[in-house]
């Protein structure tokens, strides 16, 4: 590929014909006609709507957060009629490409910015729109009261636009683009509350985290980029199924997941996603559950021919996302904060549809298919969350709630069905999802089904009790409230976008799961799932077996958090509790390997600490801080000092040309 | 006329026989260059109130009319100035008009124009803002004014940085090492005495002033030992002769041809500031006039790196393997040491100066590549930092405390929230640098670190590695300029954003605006870009 880059390079007229190469190439995406070619509506409007409220400034407070929901749902319209005309066409004809206008063309390197609606994107876009605009809704009666509520709509607007662009993006390049607006919106949103130093610090850590992340994925397209010679996903996954080299394979593999891994929160750049609960409720609950940090997994699914060609890297998403699955979990039945502890059980979910998207063609279809049961229930118990908060004057320590079934009734029933989705109850949503990752991971042959399957398996049990100890102690039990509060019912604009989601909790699953809808739309992307691939376990067994041990969840977290008092503070515990309290000292990890080794370095700043690269979020911006004070001696003003490191140079590099010729 | 192909030297058409100076091919040169003299008789002849107007304006006339002659210069390519020895065939020729050297014109006198309307600014003062009308006298004190009333004006600004922005045309332009020295020289002199005029903070500006004569001396002397090696080796100053030589010349001579392709690179390196010959950079950033900073930051930087790839892909093009592993280091102790160094920084000039020296890095990143499709991605990232860097300095100018600009970092914060229009802009630019996608900072990047992947072999691919991970570094230095500017609050004593003139906000807006258009729609300009990459041997 390499060659042929120059080959171009040299000659205009090969040129032409690599551009009617691609032209024959992109038949397999065809055109966009009819109402297909105003997807790009989708990701104008709520882009509108941000630049309205941001450039409209004060003048726009009145109507901005209505006319932000309005271009939310007009979004959402938009992708509904795109859908319905994708539905009128033959499978093999529902990939539609748009072509919007030549992003780059410097002489060989042709990117032009473009939309791929498929049916994987067709999802994303559903799940964006839909779940996005019943959190605008909601935000607008839940930040009713906030002087700064039209910026906090803009962001939204910008997060809507700029996921919906990643998800839409024809070229990993857009792609990219879209993946830093979501960043940004992200980091934007998480410290929207910015007068409050800590939630600073954790937008900061967010970031860090992210642009870990970010790195991976540009490192990423680069050597895509050196490798084929494109970064269209046509070109690239085209290629990457037929005359792919292995280790490229691995290489590009391994770095998309690294990107992946920054922007869902996956071992070993999970311990930001706890700290984000900082933004507004409504934020955590459309970004860091439902679509944002699922991100990761758009990206393995979509890059699967990649993944493919690269066994390797295939297995290490298996694993990260074992050990995040178990690790989110863990942390989950220790913490006390209702948000930190549904943030865990994001992590673990996450953990679940990586899991799946690196088992293979068994397992991409349920891994988008948990992705989106999960951003329904997900969604939905955020906002019971924020709900709760709401009557309980912003507080967040479940340990001073307790028998609040009574107080919210609509908060309690939609959480309830939250709660049974994701424990996997049939029928609700999460038991036709998850249950299909447990059955999957079971699949295969050697240690690998057993280690992965009882992984999954495992994670299940400890879901049902994190999560039932979640919901005990915030509905039932006995009250343990603070005694200036005086909870009540959410107003209707909160409760409607509750209903909906929980009715989605609860029959979304049903209607889809079992029908084999879900699977037979996806297959065209992900493959048809092999056939022949049994589970090492029987099937009845298995789910038997789930069944039995979530079962055992919830009774423990009856026994412990409904049954018996709970303190209204939190006892010392046991080693493992106290671990999983501190996230598995996952900050200190980092502190010990990155941040103490440049910390003593870094006294002698005059600045950096407190504004801007701090604490444990910035472990190795502290040790680049801590070399950069000792560099920065070098400097000290006198121009014979500077004389003498020209000199030095010189010599220097001389000397190292001498030795090298 | 002329020819541009490349593979045309034994057959050259007629007109080269013998002396030849094509006058339309240099028409911009002679423009800018008419343009500074006829300033110096407005200094000496027109009356005291009206020279600020007739300078401003007859500067932004004649970069203008330079621009506009570029199309004209655009038909007449080829080299000029000189002739083809008719015994040897040889080509002695000064200049060369060629794809790089008039884009690199066109730049430079572009963000000129930008440059020279910050430095215009004046409050509604007698004189330029900036710049001290006498070096003795407190800023804005009686004396001071009397000063000024006295016609101790400071309007030689302009004539001045006429004079620079030939030089700096001329550098991108010259065919053989002595007239590159010249040019270097030329665009020197007058940023020695810009440096120095500064009306606040005068001891630094004074001092930053001397510290760049010294060192550029210095440099100067580096570059010139160089070519006296390279004389020796090849026994022309001529690119082409060089390149020639180098071809055939024996390997025992690589004494001579190592260390003096080094030593002529340090006096090109010197002045786009990379390390270890950058420790003039912050120190002169500080110092200088904020708006002269701006000026020499783009325009300095694109001229040196125009010179450095003909000197690079013309000068010394056959022999390049064994010196490019000089040229190799000194890209990676740039990247590094400027994203490190950047992070320390509690100044916003100095900070800005750092990350000046970052991208010195980057671009060198893309220098090294060594393929036609490299030199047109680094032509674009000159552009396209170089408009970036005039808007960001010229919004520091604006930031002010008591009348003095208020560069400390701790002073800016809040600012987001009291001014959001500069500190949104301000931000977007700092996104820019930063190389955050849909700005133009972000295609720059994207193309000259793929070249070094694409054409580099695996040199090419830690350079570009080296400077993902730099990148990486120095986004957290602007990450931070932007919390600062929008989640911190503002300290008691608040700095204020004074309401600039027309000519500053153009500026302003136009730098702004590339940067944005660059990011969104870069095609035109790499189009362009790509289309001028083509040197004339």
């Amino acid at each position: 590929m390499g060659t042929l880059v120059q080959t171009l390079a040299s000659s205009p007229s090969t040129l032409s014909t690599y551009a009617v190469g691609l032209a024959t190439h992109e038949g397999e995406a065809h055109a966009a006609s009819g109402v297909t070619a105003y997807a790009w509506l989708l990701v104008a409007l709520p882009l509108l709507g941000a630049a309205v409220l941001l450039l409209g400034g004060r003048r726009t407070d009145k109507f901005g957060p209505l006319l932000a929901t309005c271009l939310s749902w007009g979004a959402f319209v938009v992708g509904a009629i795109v859908f319905v005309a994708m539905l009128g066409r033959g499978a093999g004809d529902r990939a539609v490409g748009i072509n919007l206008f030549d992003w780059v063309a410097a002489g060989s390197f042709k990117v032009s910015a473009g939309l791929l609606v498929d049916q994987l994107s067709m999802v994303f876009v559903l799940l964006i729109t839909f779940v996005g605009s019943l959190i605008h809704v909601y935000s607008l009666g839940y930040m009713e009261h906030d002087p700064d509520r039209r910026r906090f709509f803009a962001y939204l607007n910008l997060f809507v636009a700029a996921m919906l662009l990643l998800v839409l993006a024809n070229s990993y390049l857009l792609l990219y683009v879209g993946w830093e607006g979501v960043g940004l919106a992200s980091y934007l949103l998480i410290g929207f509350w910015n007068y409050n130093p800590a939630y600073a610090t954790a937008a900061n850590k967010a970031f860090v985290a992210n642009r870990v992340g970010d790195f991976g994925l540009s490192v990423a397209i680069m050597v895509m980029f050196f490798h084929f010679g494109a970064v269209d996903f046509q070109t690239v996954l085209g290629a990457a199924g037929s005359n792919a080299n292995q280790g490229f394979m691995t290489a590009i593999g391994l770095m998309l997941l690294l990107g992946a891994c920054g922007k869902s929160a996956q071992f070993p750049l999970q311990s930001w996603l706890g700290d984000a609960m900082a933004g507004p409720t409504p934020v955590s609950a459309l970004i860091h559950a439902a679509t944002m940090v699922t991100a990761g997994v758009y990206l393995v699914v979509r890059s699967s021919a990649i993944f493919e060609a690269a066994p390797t890297a295939q297995l290490v998403v298996v694993i990260v996302g074992g050990i995040t699955l178990l690790f989110g979990a863990i942390v989950g039945c220790a913490k006390d904060d209702i948000k930190k502890a549904l943030a865990a059980s994001t992590m673990s979910q996450i953990g679940y549809m990586m899991l799946a998207a690196g088992l293979g063609p068994v397992g991409y279809a349920f891994a988008i298919f948990h992705l989106l049961t999960h951003g329904f229930f997900k969604a939905g118990m955020f906002l019971g969350a924020g709900s709760v908060m709401h009557g309980m004057n912003d507080q967040v320590d479940m340990r001073r709630f307790g028998g609040l079934s009574g107080a919210m009734k609509i908060t309690w029933a939609t959480f309830a069905l939250g709660w049974l989705a994701i424990l996997g109850v049939p029928p609700f949503s999460g038991f036709w999802s998850k249950d299909k990752i447990i059955e999957a991971a079971f699949i295969g042959e050697g240690w690998r089904p057993w280690v992965f399957g009882l992984t999954a398996l495992i994670g299940a049990g400890i879901t049902a009790f994190y999560m039932s100890r979640l919901f005990f102690m915030t509905f039932h039990g006995k009250k343990r409230w603070t005694d200036d509060v005086h909870p009540h019912e959410s107003p209707k604009l909160m409760t409607v976008p509750m209903i909906v989601l929980a009715a989605g909790s609860a029959f979304l699953g049903l209607i889809i799961g079992p029908t084999g809808l879900f699977t037979s739309w996806l297959e065209p992307i992900t493959g048809a799932e092999p056939e022949g691939a049994h589970p090492v376990i029987p099937v009845p067994v298995l789910m038997a077996l789930t069944l039995l041990l979530v079962a055992g969840g919830i009774a423990l977290a009856w026994l412990r958090y409904w049954r018996d008092e709970v303190p209204a503070t939190a006892p010392a515990g046991s080693l493992l509790t106290q671990a999983a309290r501190r996230d598995l000292y996952q900050d200190q990890v980092n502190e010990a390997i990155l941040m103490r080794p440049g910390i003593h370095l870094t006294r002698s700043l005059v600045f950096a600490d407190s504004k801007g690269v701090d604490g444990a979020a910035g472990g190795l911006a502290a040790l680049v801080g801590g070399t950069s004070s000792r560099l920065r001696k070098l400097q000290n003003g006198f121009a014979r000092s500077y004389a003498l490191t020209m000199l030095a140079g010189v010599v220097a590099i001389l000397g190292a040309l001498w030795v090298m010729s | 006329m002329t020819a541009v192909a490349p593979l045309a030297l034994p057959t050259l058409p007629a007109a080269f026989q013998q002396s030849n100076v094509d006058y339309l091919a240099i028409l911009p040169l002679l423009i800018v260059f008419g343009t500074a003299l006829v300033g110096v008789l407005v200094e000496a002849f027109a009356a005291r109130e009206r020279r600020h107007a007739i300078q401003v304006t007859l500067a932004v006339v004649g970069l203008l009319a330079a621009a506009a002659s570029i199309s004209v210069a655009a038909k007449h390519q080829g080299l000029t100035m000189g002739l083809t020895d008719g015994s040897s065939n040889r080509q002695l020729f000064a200049l060369a008009i060629d794809g790089p050297a008039l884009f690199m014109q066109g730049t430079i006198l572009l963000m000129g124009v930008l440059g020279v309307l910050t430095m215009a600014e004046r409050f509604g003062g007698i004189g330029p803002d900036a710049f001290t009308p006498s070096g003795a006298s407190t800023p804005g004190s009686a004396t001071e004014t009397a000063a000024a009333r006295a016609g101790a004006l400071t309007s030689e600004v302009f004539p001045l940085t006429m004079f620079a922005i030939f030089g700096m045309m001329l550098f991108p332009t010259t065919n053989d090492l002595i007239g590159m020295f010249v040019a270097l020289e030329v665009l020197s002199l007058p940023l020695y005495i810009l440096s120095g005029l500064a009306r606040r903070r005068r001891l630094l500006s004074q001092e930053a002033s001397l510290k760049y004569f010294l060192l550029g001396a210095f440099s100067s002397a580096f570059f010139l030992f160089g070519t006296a090696l390279l004389y020796g080796y090849a026994g022309s100053v001529y690119f082409g002769d060089l390149s020639k030589a180098i071809a055939a010349g024996p390997l025992a001579m690589n004494g001579l041809l190592l260390p003096g392709a080094f030593l002529v690179f340090v006096g090109l390196l010197f002045k786009v500031g990379a390390v270890p010959f950058h420790a003039w950079t912050p120190d002169v950033y500080q110092g200088a006039p904020t708006p002269v900073t701006g000026f020499m930051a783009a325009c300095t930087k694109a001229a040196a790196f125009g010179a450095i790839l003909r000197l690079a892909y013309v000068g010394l093009d056959t022999g390049r393997w064994e010196w490019t592993n000089a040229l190799v280091l000194v890209a990676l102790l740039t990247m590094v040491v400027g994203a490190v160094l950047s992070v320390t920084q509690t100044d916003m000039k100095r900070l800005l100066a750092y990350s000046s020296i970052a991208h010195a890095g980057f671009i060198l990143v893309g220098v090294l590549a060594f393929d036609r499709k490299a030199v047109g991605a680094v032509l674009f990232y000159l552009v396209a930092y170089g408009f970036s860097t005039i808007a960001a300095f010229a919004i520091v100018s604006l930031v002010r405390q008591n009348g003095a600009e208020a560069t400390h970092l701790s002073q800016w914060a809040g600012l987001g929230k009291r001014y959001p229009v500069v500190a949104g802009a301000f931000a977007f630019l700092m996104l820019a640098f930063a190389g955050i996608p849909l700005t133009s900072g972000f295609v720059s990047k994207f193309g000259v670190f793929s070249a070094a992947v694409g054409t580099g072999g695996a040199t090419g691919t830690v350079l570009a590695v080296v400077g993902v991970v730099c990148s990486a570094i120095t986004v957290f230095v602007y990450a931070r300029v932007i919390v600062l500017m929008f989640f911190s609050d503002a300290p008691d004593d608040a700095v204020e954003v004074v309401t600039p003139s027309v000519s500053t906000t153009f500026s302003i807006a136009i730098g702004t605006l590339v940067t944005l258009a660059l990011g969104v729609l870069p095609s035109a300009l790499l189009d362009l870009a790509d289309r001028a990459s083509q040197f004339v041997r």
